[in-house]
């Protein structure tokens, strides 16, 4: 039997508003279900206190950092309570989601999993979770997430244990919507809110083995999000299946009076869309998104890593199954810019990291040094040497060597201008006029599975490099989405990526839904994370 | 490795950076910056033809995308104290209270 904790979002909204279960057996249901695979919140240890062994005394995903159980069960009441009226309690009803700790969310702590946010609580909610909640989903709490966003494996967060891979405890979630893809995946909660600056949450989701959207950049408004680089940052949906992102994404989109980057073109009807297939949409693969490709610091020579067997055998498999389906799959696409995706962000995203962070300062909210000082200056060092952790500390200290003056040519402009040329490489390839006419780029989301808690950790270059093959889109603005695509020899969950021209969400999420009714039948398609039972 | 962050470069910049850092971050630091910046110098095997301009936005903003902004109105927050006991030290007035502010006097 189905237990109501296993539902999707369509299937929970479906169920509640027609009055054959309730918002609050619903909520309950997966709260129980999350005291059971949960274990150990994060929270801000104790100096001295070992994250490990926090983790091995309390074992689960460590998903949450703010679980607000009571508030969710008075959302899910005031949403029986409109059914019960006669009232529509809108397309969402009783669908429980969780939000990345990224986001405001009035009246909870809003934590960035930093220490120097870890006391404050948010005066007002962030636009996308509003608009959810405005739609009858219940929100349960929020989860965890690499500090600031800066990371690619979520141990970077002041709140520790961090967030573990449901497929494999000793294993991370990806980053930086770890949290948000973990308790996707251990089913604690049908859909997530996450972001991705460079690809964090498609990265997490492919570790996961969940469906993660990024929607092209000004599709959903940054009201509420803790900014890290404002020229990239994007909201989106982590959910278990496509046409939850659908639903998901058709709520958060849109115009918002609070956000003039958010665009004024209307949302289509993403859920109908879904069921218009694939046939005649033309798929490219590039052989640049099949390698990792960067200069050896040592001998200056370019050097060039295949991905993974396995990851490659996971992404055609999914092309031959649309092409079976009647897309056509046009090889060979040049991406020749890919692999100036990570040095340029390297740039670009630091000295915007650098700018939003300098406002942390301990005057108005938020941490301040508990030691004397003498001055308003030494204040402010000691507070942000105390809240901050080293990620945001890296990314300050980047961010402000690039862009002063005497640099600025040779590192922030000329990066800009790389920008360009990746965004170049998309355009071409979706141009109705070009030689390539796609619809859609195929290409795998990350370079290997999911690695081992500790394995990467502290060398933030090979951190960086996690993203490479998600960060392109995020220079573009256009949209990506990662989606389920089998499991390796160890247990780990596969995926596959694709890009879309900008606005074009509805071409993902056809593509990810085409395939997904494709294998529904498939083996794989029955596994479940051992430790949701 | 290169050393182009040197320890005097890499004091100012965590001098205006605002940072108080212990002897082990500024180790973990300055090195992964260096790091970083192998990376970076990759941008200069990558031809830019002559006039490329810079993308500050992936997406461009052509009018008929943008709202047009609103009105520059203050809105008053319906909760002051609220807001007010999220800051760190307060006066019964309701100020923002800090440290003293380095100054010096001019002759």
């Amino acid at each position: 039997m189905t237990e109501l904790w296993q539902l999707s979002a369509l299937d929970i909204a479906r169920l509640v508003r027609r009055g054959e279960v309730s918002a609050r057996e619903v909520t309950q249901a997966v709260l129980d279900h999350i005291a059971r695979v949960d274990g150990a919140p994060g929270r801000l240890l104790e100096p001295g206190q070992d994250p490990a062994a926090v983790h091995a005394a309390e074992p689960g995903v460590h998903a949450f950092i703010t679980l607000t159980a009571d508030r969710a069960l008075a959302q899910a009441d005031a949403v029986d309570a409109a059914l019960a009226r006669g009232e529509d309690p809108g397309p969402l009803a009783g669908v429980p989601f969780t939000v990345k700790d990224i986001f405001t969310v009035e009246g909870t702590p809003s934590t960035a999993g930093s220490r120097i946010l870890a006391n404050f609580v948010a005066p007002y909610t962030a636009t996308a979770v509003a608009r959810l909640e405005q739609a009858g989903a219940v929100m349960l709490g929020k989860v965890n997430l690499d500090e600031f966003t800066f990371g690619s494996s979520n141990e970077s967060s002041a709140f520790q244990p961090s967030p573990r891979n449901p497929w494999d405890l000793n294993r991370v979630p990806g980053g930086s919507s770890g949290g948000s893809a973990a308790a996707v995946a251990a089913y604690e909660g049908a859909l997530s809110v996450g972001t991705d600056t460079a690809g964090s949450i498609r990265q997490p989701a492919a570790f996961c083995g969940v469906v993660g959207l990024k929607p092209t950049y000004g599709r959903v408004s940054r009201y509420g999000l803790i900014a890290f680089a404002s020229s990239m940052d994007t909201p989106g949906p982590l959910t278990r299946t496509a046409a939850d992102a659908a639903l998901a994404l058709q709520i958060m989109a849109g115009a918002d009076p609070h956000d003039a980057t958010a665009v004024t073109l209307p949302v289509p009807d993403y859920l109908a869309e879904l069921e218009k297939g694939v046939r005649g949409l033309r798929i490219g693969l590039s052989p640049d998104y099949f390698r990792i490709t960067r200069v050896d610091p040592a001998t200056g020579e370019w050097h060039t890593e295949e991905v993974r067997p396995e990851i490659r055998a996971a992404v055609e498999a999914v092309a031959q199954a649309l092409a079976d389906l009647g897309a056509e799959i046009v090889p060979d696409v040049p991406m020749p810019h890919t692999r100036d995706a990570i040095p340029a962000y390297f740039v670009i995203s630091r000295v915007e990291a650098a700018s939003n962070l300098h406002r942390y300062d301990g005057v108005k909210y938020g941490y301040r040094t508990p030691d004397p000082v003498a001055d308003l200056r030494e204040m402010y060092r000691k507070t942000r040497g105390q809240g901050f952790g080293l990620q945001p500390k890296l990314r300050i200290l980047m961010g402000m060597y690039v862009s002063a003056a005497q640099y600025s040519e040779r590192y922030y402009e000329r990066a800009l201008r790389v920008r360009t040329l990746i965004r170049r490489d998309f355009e071409a390839i979706f141009d109705p006029q070009g030689p390539y006419r796609l619809d859609a780029l195929l290409a795998p989301p990350t370079p290997t599975p999911a690695f081992p808690v500790g394995a990467v950790y502290g060398d933030s270059v090979l951190m960086q490099y996690a993203d490479q093959l998600t960060v392109a889109a995020n220079h573009a603005g256009v949209p990506a989405i990662a989606i389920p695509a089998g499991f390796d020899g160890q247990g780990l969950p596969l995926a596959a990526q694709f890009f879309a021209p900008e606005f074009r969400e509805d071409i993902l999420l056809r593509l990810a839904h085409a395939f997904e009714q494709a294998t529904a039948d498939a083996a794989w398609r029955a596994r479940r994370p051992g430790i949701v039972g | 490795m290169s050393e182009e962050i040197t320890p005097e470069l890499f004091a100012r910049l965590v001098e205006l950076a605002a940072l108080e850092l212990t002897p082990e971050e500024a180790e973990y630091l300055r090195r992964e910056l260096n790091r970083q910046l192998d990376a970076i110098h990759q941008l200069e095997a990558t031809p830019i033809p002559e006039g490329t301009p810079i993308t500050s936005h992936g997406v461009p903003y052509p009018r008929e995308r943008r709202a047009p902004l609103r009105d520059d109105r203050w809105q008053p927050y319906p909760n002051r104290d609220a807001l007010l006991a999220q800051a760190p030290e307060t006066d019964p007035e309701g100020y923002v209270v800090v440290p003293d502010i380095p100054h010096e006097t001019l002759e």
